[in-house]
C-alpha cells in the first residue's frame, strides 16, 4: 500500500451510494474568505458544528500587512473579518487572530502550531492545502459546499486519487532550491500533469531537504494539476513537531505510530517520474501559468518548441507578458520584489534571502517587500535581525499575511509592473493589476533580482 | 438514520408553481450574478442581485426585465433557453436565483457545472424540448396565473391548463432527488454513528 491508502482506509467512514468514498477529516482549518458562506449554509439547517475541537481558524487573505488596526480600511475585509470573529465564537472554534502571535498564512501555521502532523486528513477551503503532505498527511483544498459538509459532518465525500511517484535522486546544485525542484516538476509534466493524481515525492534530493523546503514543494502540486502532494515521514518531521504548542507532549511514544505512515517497500505506483537533482537549475516562469517557467540560462520558447496543445497560452502569454520567443529571462528588468506566501514565507526563506542581501542595497527603481508567513516568524526573525538586514537594503519589512500573493488586501501591483515574486501563482490579474506581470521564483533569486534590478543567476553571485 | 435537523423535505419528487420566462440562449453566470456580488460574506440577500445589471441601468434605475415584472412575482419555476448558467464555477449563481425565489430551472440544456452547483442545493433543472419550451413560453405569457407541475418521478410536465409534455434530467441528479441524496450533508450525516465512531478511534488533537 501506498502512504495515501494508508491514511485514506484509516480515514474512510463508508463507500457512499454514488461510489465515492466519505472520508473522515481530521484537522480542519478555516479562513476568513471562504468560510462565511459555509457558516451561513448550516446555520439555516440548524446544524451545529460536529468537531469544533478539530477545526482551528486564522484570518490571511485580506488582513492588511502595514497596519492591522481595527477597524481595516477595507470595508469588505473588515466585514469578513468581523464575520469570522462572529463564526468562530458562536461555534466554540479556536482562532488565531492578528496580535495573538500565532497568525499567519493558514499552511504556515498548521505546521508551526503542531496541528500538521503525519498519517492524518486536512482540509480547507483554499487550494494549497496540498502543503500539509509535507508532513506525510493528506491535505485537501476545498471549496464552499465542501466546507460546509465538514463543518456539519467532520467528513467529505472524495474519490480516491491514483499516486504518481516522483523520485528526486542526486544532490542539488549550490543555488537551487526545493521551490527549483517543483518548478522543474510543473515545467516537465504541465499544469494538467496531475489530475486525479497524489504526488508522492520521494528519493534522496527530497529527503535532504527540511520540513519548510518540503512545505514549498507539496504546496505547488496543485500548481501542477495534482489536489495533493506528499513526503513520507522521517526523523526531521518528528524533529520538526518537538516542543510545538499543539504537538502531543508524548512525542517520543508517538513517534513511532507516525513513522509507520510510509509507502511499503515493494508497493506498485500508478506512475513513477524521475528526476535527476544534480542537472537541476534556477528556475523562472516567463508566461502565464506556473508551467511556463525555464531554467534561468534558458530562453523564452518558441511556438515550434512547444507541444501543439501549448501554443495557443504561449501566444497569450508574449502578448501580456510582452516577451518575444528567443529572449533570454536572465537580465529581465523588474519593479517589484516580494517575498513572502505559504510557498516561501518561511524562516529557511527568508534567512537564505537575508544571507544574499546582507550589506547591499536593492536598486533604486525597485520596490521590494519582505511579508513573513506568520507572527512567529516575524518575531524569530526580529530575533535574528532578520528585518534591520532588508530594511537597511532598502526593502519593506511587512506583519504577516497572504499580501501581495493574491492582493486580496492593499498590496498589489500598479499598471504593467513586473514582480520577482515568490509565490505559487502567476495568472494574469492575480497580483493585483490586470496588467501586471509575475515572474515566479526562489526567494534567493527575489532577493538577488532586487538587488540586481533585473533577473539574475543566482549562481554567479558570491555567496 | 436521518438527522432530526434534516427531515425528509430533502425527498424532491414534483415541483409546482407559476412560471417566469427568459427564453434567451447561453445565459452565463456573470449575467446571472455580476462579479462584484461575490465579495459578499452572505449569499442571503443575493436573490435581489439576480441579473442586476440587466435589470438596473447605472443609476439602480429598473429597466423593463422579466424579473422586474410584477406580473411574475412568486413565479418558482424559470424558463430558460439552451446552455443556460455557462461561464464560471460560482455557487453564488443558483443561490442568487434560488434566494430569488426560483425552485426549479426548465431549459433545453444546461451548462455541466451549473447543474451540479444547482443539484447540490435542491433547485432541479430540468430539461424540455426546444418545442416544448416554445409554446410553454406562449401560454405563460398569455395567461401568467398558469400553474405548472414538474413531475421528477414520471418526467412529465403538466399546466393547469391541461397541456402536458415530456420533460428530461440528468439520471444521477434525478435519482438524488428522488431519493432525498442530492444534498451531500445529509447523505453525509446519515452515518453518523459510523462518523462518531471513526472520530473515537482516531487520536484527538490536542
Ligand atoms: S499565500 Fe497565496 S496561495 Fe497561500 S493561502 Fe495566501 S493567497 Fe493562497
Amino acid at each position: 500500500m501506498t502512504l495515501l491508502e494508508k491514511v485514506w482506509e484509516l480515514h474512510k467512514v463508508a463507500t457512499l451510494p454514488n461510489g465515492q468514498d466519505q472520508l473522515f477529516i481530521a484537522l480542519h482549518l478555516v479562513h476568513e474568505v471562504t468560510s462565511p458562506q459555509a457558516f451561513q449554509m448550516i446555520e439555516e439547517r440548524g446544524l451545529p458544528v460536529l468537531f469544533p475541537e478539530r477545526t482551528f481558524a486564522t484570518s490571511d487573505h485580506i488582513v492588511p500587512t502595514d497596519s492591522k488596526a481595527r477597524p481595516f480600511s477595507d470595508p469588505l475585509a473588515e466585514e469578513m473579518m468581523a464575520a469570522l470573529e462572529r463564526n468562530v465564537k458562536k461555534h466554540g472554534i479556536k482562532a488565531f487572530f492578528p496580535g495573538s502571535g500565532y497568525q499567519g498564512i493558514v499552511h504556515v501555521i498548521g505546521p508551526e502550531l503542531g496541528l500538521t502532523r503525519p498519517g492524518i486528513t486536512i482540509a480547507c477551503g483554499d487550494s494549497h492545502t496540498s502543503s500539509h503532505g509535507a508532513f506525510g498527511a493528506l491535505g485537501f483544498g476545498v471549496g464552499t459546499t465542501q466546507i460546509r459538509d465538514i463543518l456539519a459532518t467532520g467528513t467529505m465525500a472524495l474519490s480516491k486519487p491514483k499516486v504518481r511517484r516522483i523520485e528526486v535522486t542526486g544532490i542539488l546544485p549550490k543555488g537551487v532550491y526545493a521551490k527549483d525542484i517543483i518548478m522543474t516538476i510543473i515545467a516537465r509534466l504541465g499544469v494538467n500533469g496531475g489530475l486525479g493524481y497524489a504526488y508522492e515525492y520521494a528519493e534522496s534530493a527530497i529527503q535532504a531537504l527540511g520540513m519548510e523546503e518540503r512545505l514549498t514543494i507539496c504546496n505547488m502540486s496543485i500548481e501542477g494539476g495534482a489536489r495533493v502532494g506528499y513526503v513520507e515521514p522521517d526523523e526531521k518531521t518528528i524533529q520538526y513537531l518537538r516542543g510545538r504548542p499543539f504537538a502531543p507532549k508524548n512525542i517520543d511514544e508517538v513517534a513511532p505510530y507516525w513513522l509507520s505512515f510510509r509507502s511499503d517497500p515493494n508497493t506498485s505506483y500508478d506512475d513513477v517520474v524521475k528526476i535527476e537533482g544534480n542537472t537541476l537549475e534556477p528556475m523562472v516562469s516567463w508566461g502565464i501559468n506556473p508551467g511556463q517557467a525555464i531554467p534561468v540560462s534558458g530562453r523564452i520558447p518558441s511556438p515550434k518548441d512547444l507541444p501543439p496543445t501549448e501554443r495557443d497560452t504561449a501566444e497569450k502569454a508574449y502578448s501580456h507578458m510582452k516577451v518575444t520567443p528567443g529572449e533570454p529571462i536572465e537580465g529581465k528588468k523588474i519593479d517589484v520584489a516580494f517575498i513572502g506566501s505559504c510557498t516561501n514565507g518561511r524562516m529557511i526563506d527568508l534567512r537564505e534571502a537575508a544571507r544574499i542581501v546582507k550589506g547591499r542595497k536593492k536598486a533604486p527603481h525597485v520596490r521590494a517587500y519582505v511579508v513573513p508567513g506568520s507572527e512567529q516568524v516575524d518575531a524569530q526573525a526580529r530575533k535574528e535581525g532578520l528585518d534591520i538586514i532588508f530594511r537597511d537594503a532598502g526593502f519593506e519589512w511587512r506583519s504577516a499575511g497572504c499580501s501581495m500573493c493574491l492582493a486580496m488586501n492593499p498590496d498589489r501591483l500598479q499598471g504593467e509592473e513586473i514582480c520577482a515574486s515568490s509565490s505559487n501563482r502567476n495568472f494574469i490579474g492575480r497580483q493585483g493589476s490586470p496588467k501586471g506581470r509575475t515572474l515566479l521564483m526562489s526567494p534567493a533569486m527575489v532577493a538577488a533580482a532586487a538587488l540586481a534590478g533585473e533577473v539574475v543567476d543566482i549562481r554567479k553571485w558570491e555567496i | 438514520m436521518a438527522h432530526p435537523n434534516l427531515k425528509n423535505s430533502s425527498v424532491i419528487e414534483r415541483i409546482t408553481g407559476r412560471a417566469i420566462p427568459l427564453p434567451e440562449n447561453d445565459v452565463d453566470t456573470d449575467r446571472i450574478i455580476p462579479a462584484r456580488y461575490l465579495k459578499f460574506i452572505t449569499f442571503e440577500g443575493l436573490g435581489a442581485y439576480a441579473f442586476y445589471d440587466e435589470r438596473f441601468d447605472e443609476q439602480g434605475k429598473p429597466k423593463p426585465h422579466p424579473f422586474n415584472d410584477p406580473t411574475y412575482l412568486g413565479a418558482t419555476i424559470l424558463l430558460a433557453g439552451a446552455n443556460f448558467g455557462c461561464g464560471s464555477s460560482r455557487e453564488h449563481a443558483p443561490q442568487a436565483l434560488y434566494r430569488a425565489g426560483i425552485r426549479a430551472i426548465l431549459a433545453p440544456s444546461f451548462a455541466e457545472i451549473f447543474a451540479g452547483n444547482s443539484t447540490a442545493i435542491g433547485m432541479p433543472t430540468v430539461m424540455v424540448s426546444p418545442l416544448h419550451l416554445e409554446t410553454l413560453i406562449t401560454l405563460v405569457t398569455q395567461n401568467p396565473s398558469t400553474d405548472i407541475r414538474i413531475d421528477l418521478k414520471y418526467k412529465t410536465l403538466s399546466t393547469s391548463s391541461g397541456w402536458t409534455c415530456p420533460v428530461d434530467m440528468n439520471e444521477g441528479y434525478r435519482k438524488a432527488f428522488l431519493e432525498g441524496s442530492w444534498d451531500t450533508t445529509a447523505v453525509l450525516l446519515a452515518n453518523l454513528d459510523s462518523i462518531h465512531k471513526k472520530a473515537a478511534a482516531l487520536p484527538s488533537l490536542w
